[in-house]
């Protein structure tokens, strides 16, 4: 960890405002993934702004759907009983995530905007576009049996390890930003995320110092909804794949460089197709890299499953 | 020297007339850990405060450091100073002895410009807060001339020889009975690097008084580090004063010492202030040794009525080119199952890759993932219910060596687990069983390790309030030593526990090996009993000899120890007024325990079965443990707690093994791709639910006085097979490589249509 110094931000437009004007600051939220970078030598801030305390833990209910916070702790959303009414797919994907500990410091911001679990990108000694652009991709050509199979590039195969962020895909959320100029905006949360391009250190279209507000959740779509993520052991393990149901609309994690919104497949379904055709429309972009073959299978059995498990439910 | 027959006799281990052998007490130090108030190594307040160390680690699995520059590290914020080859101490070559008698060897750090794998000590930075010394560390500049390095297992098979001074061994003719036999098995199995992960990783504190050194290290053997330190350091044995009094985890990783060991000592020296350090999480993959992958060929011919008449098991495996070990993989299959033909041998690969090593149960828990499976695969061929053919092939004597068992109590095991697990249940046509998107299996294993006497010495003294305190170079790696050396000292000299303190891991205590090969309990407790009897010898003296005491004249031959209390015949005093009047300053004596002369003309084992019920989901691929049960038949048990902690724990080992556990290298590296805890799976609480053991009724009087064996490593042996059988129950999937991730257990679903 190299030296840096720290400050508690005194409302939101400050902390932007504070990110925004020091090179190399941060905005630091549980700290549970920035903090460990920083151990690795990974992520390297000169400044951090603590939003942690701010107040935008709220979870309040607005137009038929629900506010989340950005600091609103994941415990504390997978907790609250309008959310558990409305949303129990989201509250599945959070609570299958890390583990309590873990949730009980990490938020919703920083959630979405952890960074990938790629052991390439962990181990400094091994060339990573991400971490260190214009070296390489370790992982292609690695052992590499956790990477995307949708939407990679020969610069970077990694996927975005949130689960909480495919359940929101799947809900349609989006997220309520600030900007340094004290503007606003929205953008759905599929949107949030870029595909790693040649570009895979940056990985969402936020502008430095941009600070996530909030989660507006729309209304819960008709119909059922359910997350199923496949991993490794029972519990605190990240996913090897996923998938989030609610209604009609369908994401996958653990398959891309962000939570992949399945549109063909949803297309499909909504065209009266099977679950098992549906599936197939979306699989045709999929491409395997070596180790991660299985994960086609994965997505193809669990989607079709779920979606039937789903219909039962609705 | 001894007999096992001087053992027969009845002693108070045995006839446990205060009821404290096998009592499930609690842990001696066990307030102290759930409080967080025992201090390990790094957390141990030094007499002033200390500087903090980093290692600076090898990118590269072979080559040459071409230049090193600490210029800008040096000068980084409270760096008290670098080292790398240039600039570290002088230390005595890398494995020489001055002291014939040292059981460790020098074993210098950042000598030398030579990088043998990836992960080694480059450069020691020491500075005045740990974030200081880990800042600094990045800013150290090294330039390396990589060099081709042997780092793929599997692509390099072709160098595998016989390991140094082995020879397979030949019993019979196994070509011949196997290729007449009429049922046949040959089938390779492969297991991968499995790394210990500690919860503690290893870690040094060290100062200096004077010429002589202090070192609070986290290591399994008192004497190896202490001995290790000295050598390297160039000084004698006694100037080191080593102390392991609490370990969080050994596994067998700790049984050598690292280079925090020999650069805290250094460092120390160097400040004239205590330095301490530890490895980080991630530089304990590398660090520390390993238990390397292992290949196994299993060929098994049989008779349609299920006896084995041929029987190989053939192990290739690994090792770092300048740290010969052997994974002895093979090993166990020699005492196993009877069959008159026999071979089993080892070959090993020298490669580039971090030190393999020991670690819990080394030969058994690798190899058992074989034969046990194969015994599976066999009955299967045979239409024969796994456990008969077990028992069909269970032999009169040891089917290696021919040698009388000392106890064996296999079959008891398997019949016993049978029953209690209801085995019966099970349909031994495989993927019939569903549970809505489940599939559900059954499968058992067998598990045998061997047992160990080692010598050892004790101290045990009685201070005039009568609180009885043992001393011994021990220690306790979270196996519950503590404890049981608590329960031995307080039935032999028949006082309650409360009156018996228990200090170990501490060089300057009479030596005992350590803990390692599950010989702990059976080695240092022996050693305790033997102390405490010479405890009751002196203090019967002194009670007998002394005219103010009841017991004055004896006879010395009826005397008693009961209730805290010395007794002849009616007559009886308090132990603590006999001490305070006779012997005011206290008694010590010390004790000492050998193996019996005789004692390896029995074929001495622990043995036990294990039984896994899991559940494959057909969507997905993912096992998960639904019930697993297992018997162990393993001497007189000390503490029914912490020896079911061992046994389970064990198990649940095995259920990592088969799941989740491993690590891969990355063969254009040589590094593993699990560097964290994150990375490298052991099973978590929502893995292991409804598991299970108990042991039978056995005392092995071959084995030491008190009748008693390891329990350490025998959970883990064979547990792994029996969730890998229960897969292929479940789904009719045979794996034969380990971890059965879902990757591969859906592939194998694929393949078969499910
Ligand atoms: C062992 C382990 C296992 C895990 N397993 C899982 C798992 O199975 N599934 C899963 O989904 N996650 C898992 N996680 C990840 C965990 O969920 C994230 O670490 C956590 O959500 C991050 O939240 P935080 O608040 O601690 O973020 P921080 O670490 O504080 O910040 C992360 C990033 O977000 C930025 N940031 C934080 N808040 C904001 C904001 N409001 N606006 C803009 N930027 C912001 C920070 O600058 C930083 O770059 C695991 C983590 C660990 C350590
Ligand atoms: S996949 Fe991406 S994160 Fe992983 S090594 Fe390649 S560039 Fe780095």
């Amino acid at each position: 960890m190299r030296p840096f110094t720290y400050e508690r931000a005194a409302d939101a437009l400050s902390a932007v405002k504070a990110v925004a004007s020091t090179p190399g600051a941060k905005f630091l939220a549980g700290g549970t993934n920035l903090l460990d970078l920083m151990k690795l030598d990974i992520e390297r801030p000169t400044h951090l702004v603590d939003v942690g305390r701010l107040p935008l833990a709220g979870i309040e209910s607005a137009d038929g759907g629900v506010r989340l916070g950005g600091a609103a702790t994941n415990s504390q959303v997978a907790a609250d009983a309008t959310v558990r009414a409305l949303y129990p797919v989201l509250v599945q994907a959070i609570v299958s995530g890390g583990s309590g500990q873990l949730r009980n410091k990490a938020t919703v911001g920083g959630n979405l905007l952890q960074r990938t679990r790629c052991a390439y990108f962990y181990d400094t000694t091994k060339p990573c576009n991400k971490r260190q652009p214009g070296s390489g991709c370790g992982a292609l050509g690695g052992l590499n049996r956790n990477s995307a199979i949708f939407g990679a590039s020969d610069h970077c195969i990694a996927t975005h390890p949130s689960d909480m962020a495919v359940a929101l895909a799947a809900l349609g959320a989006s997220v309520e930003t600030l900007s340094p100029d004290g503007s606003s905006r929205t953008l759905a949360v599929q949107d949030l995320h870029r595909l790693p391009g040649d570009t895979p250190q940056i990985e969402t279209d936020l502008v430095p110092g941009e600070l996530i507000t909030a989660v507006i959740l729309p209304p819960p779509p008709k119909g059922g909804q359910a997350y199923a993520k496949v991993r490794d052991r029972a519990s605190y393990a990240g996913g090897l794949a996923s998938v989030a149901v609610a209604g009609g609309q369908v994401a996958f994690g653990a398959v891309a460089h962000k939570a992949w919104r399945a549109e063909k497949t949803e297309a499909a379904l909504a065209a009266g197709a099977s679950p098992a055709e549906a599936v197939e429309a979306e699989l045709a972009d999929a491409r395997a890299n070596g180790r991660n073959a299985f994960k086609i299978d994965v997505i193809r059995r669990l989607t079709v499953a779920t979606l039937a498990e789903q219909g039962r439910g609705a | 020297m001894s007999s096992v027959k001087d053992w027969a006799a009845p002693n108070p281990i045995t006839e446990n007339r205060g009821g404290l052998i096998g009592k499930g007490v609690d842990r001696y130090e066990g307030k102290l850990k759930v409080t967080g108030t025992a201090p390990y190594a790094y957390e141990v307040e030094p007499p002033s405060p200390p500087a903090y160390g980093y290692l600076v680690t090898a990118p590269i699995a072979r080559g040459r450091i071409a230049r090193i520059d600490a210029a800008v590290a040096e000068a980084s914020p409270g760096v008290h100073f670098v080292w790398t080859h240039h600039n570290v101490p002088a230390q005595a070559s890398r494995g020489s002895r001055a002291n014939p008698r040292s059981q460790r060897a020098s074993n210098p750090a950042l000598v030398g410009d030579r990088i043998e794998y990836f992960g080694q000590s480059v450069a020691f930075v020491v500075a005045d807060t740990f974030e200081n010394a880990r800042a600094a560390a990045n800013l150290v500049e090294v330039e390396y001339a990589a060099e081709p390095a042997v780092v793929d297992f599997a692509a390099s098979l072709d160098q595998a020889d016989q390991p140094p001074g082995e020879e397979d061994v030949h019993i019979g003719d196994f070509p011949g009975a196997y290729g007449s036999a009429p049922v046949t098995v040959d089938e390779t199995y492969v297991s991968p690097v499995q790394n210990h992960v500690q919860m503690e990783p290893v870690a040094t504190l060290a100062w200096w008084d004077g010429d002589k050194v202090t070192v609070h290290t986290s290591i399994q053997m008192v004497k190896g580090g202490q001995h290790a330190l000295a050598e390297t350091l160039a000084i004698p044995g006694d100037r080191v004063h080593l102390l392991t009094r609490y370990i969080g985890g050994g596994f067998g990783g700790k049984g050598q010492p690292y280079d925090d060991l020999i650069l805290a000592a250094l460092g120390a020296r160097e400040l004239g202030r205590p330095v301490k350090i530890a490895y980080t999480r991630q530089q304990m993959f590398h660090g520390t040794i390993h238990r390397p992958a292992v290949i196994m060929r299993v060929r098994l011919g049989a008779e349609p009525d299920g006896r084995l008449t041929a029987f190989a098991v053939e192990a290739t495996t690994h090792c770092a080119r300048n740290a010969i070990f052997t994974e002895h993989a093979a090993n166990f299959s020699r005492n196993l199952y009877a069959a008159p033909n026999r071979l089993t041998g080892h070959r090993l690969v020298k490669m580039d890759l971090p030190g393999a090593g020991p670690m819990r149960a080394p030969g058994e828990a690798p190899g058992m993932l074989s034969l046990e499976c194969a015994m599976d695969e066999l009955a299967e061929k045979l239409g024969m219910d796994p456990i008969e053919l077990r028992i069909r092939n269970e032999p009169d004597v040891d089917p290696e060596t021919g040698k009388p068992f000392s106890i064996r109590q296999l079959v008891q095991c398997l019949t016993e687990g049978a029953q209690r697990f209801a085995w019966d249940r099970r349909n031994p046509k495989p993927g019939q069983v569903r549970d809505g998107r489940w599939l559900v299996g059954m499968g058992m294993a067998c598990a045998i390790r061997g047992n160990f006497l080692l010598p050892a010495k004790a101290g045990v003294r009685i201070d005039a309030d009568g609180t009885i305190t043992l001393r011994q170079g021990m220690t306790d790696i979270g196996t519950g030593t503590y404890t049981i050396l608590a329960q031995i000292t307080a039935e032999t000299l028949g006082v309650s526990l409360d009156k018996v303190k228990v200090e170990i891991g501490d060089s300057e205590f009479p030596p005992a090996p350590g803990s390692g090969g599950q010989f702990g309990a059976a080695t240092a407790g022996s050693a305790a009993y033997e102390a405490g009897m010479n405890l009751r010898k002196a203090l019967t003296e002194l009670a007998v000899g002394d005219p103010n005491s009841p017991l004055y004249g004896g006879p010395a031959e009826y005397v008693t120890f009961e209730n805290g209390l010395i007794g002849i015949e009616n007559r009886t005093e308090a132990l603590a007024a006999l001490v305070a009047r006779a012997a005011p300053e206290g008694v010590y004596v010390e004790g000492s325990i050998s193996p019996a002369a005789d004692a390896r003309d029995y074929s001495q084992h622990t043995y036990g079965a294990h039984f896994a019920e899991v559940g494959v989901d057909t969507v997905t691929g993912e096992v998960r443990m639904r019930k697993m049960f297992g018997v162990f038949a393993a001497g007189r048990i000390l503490n029914a707690k912490t020896a079911k902690s061992q046994i389970t724990g064990g198990m649940i080992w095995g259920v990592g093994t088969a799941l989740t556990e491993g690590n891969a290298v990355d063969p254009r590296y040589g590094s593993f791709i699990n560097q964290d805890m994150a990375g490298y799976l052991v099973p978590s609480h929502a893995d292991i639910v409804d598991l299970d053991a108990i042991f039978l009724d056995e005392a092995d009087d071959k084995a030491n006085p008190m009748g008693i064996k390891g329990v350490g490593e025998l959970g883990i042996c064979g547990a792994g097979a029996a969730v890998a059988n229960a897969i292929y129950n479940a789904v009719g999937v045979r794996l034969r490589d380990y971890p059965m991730t879902p990757d591969k257990v859906l592939a194998g679903m694929i393949a078969k249509g499910l």
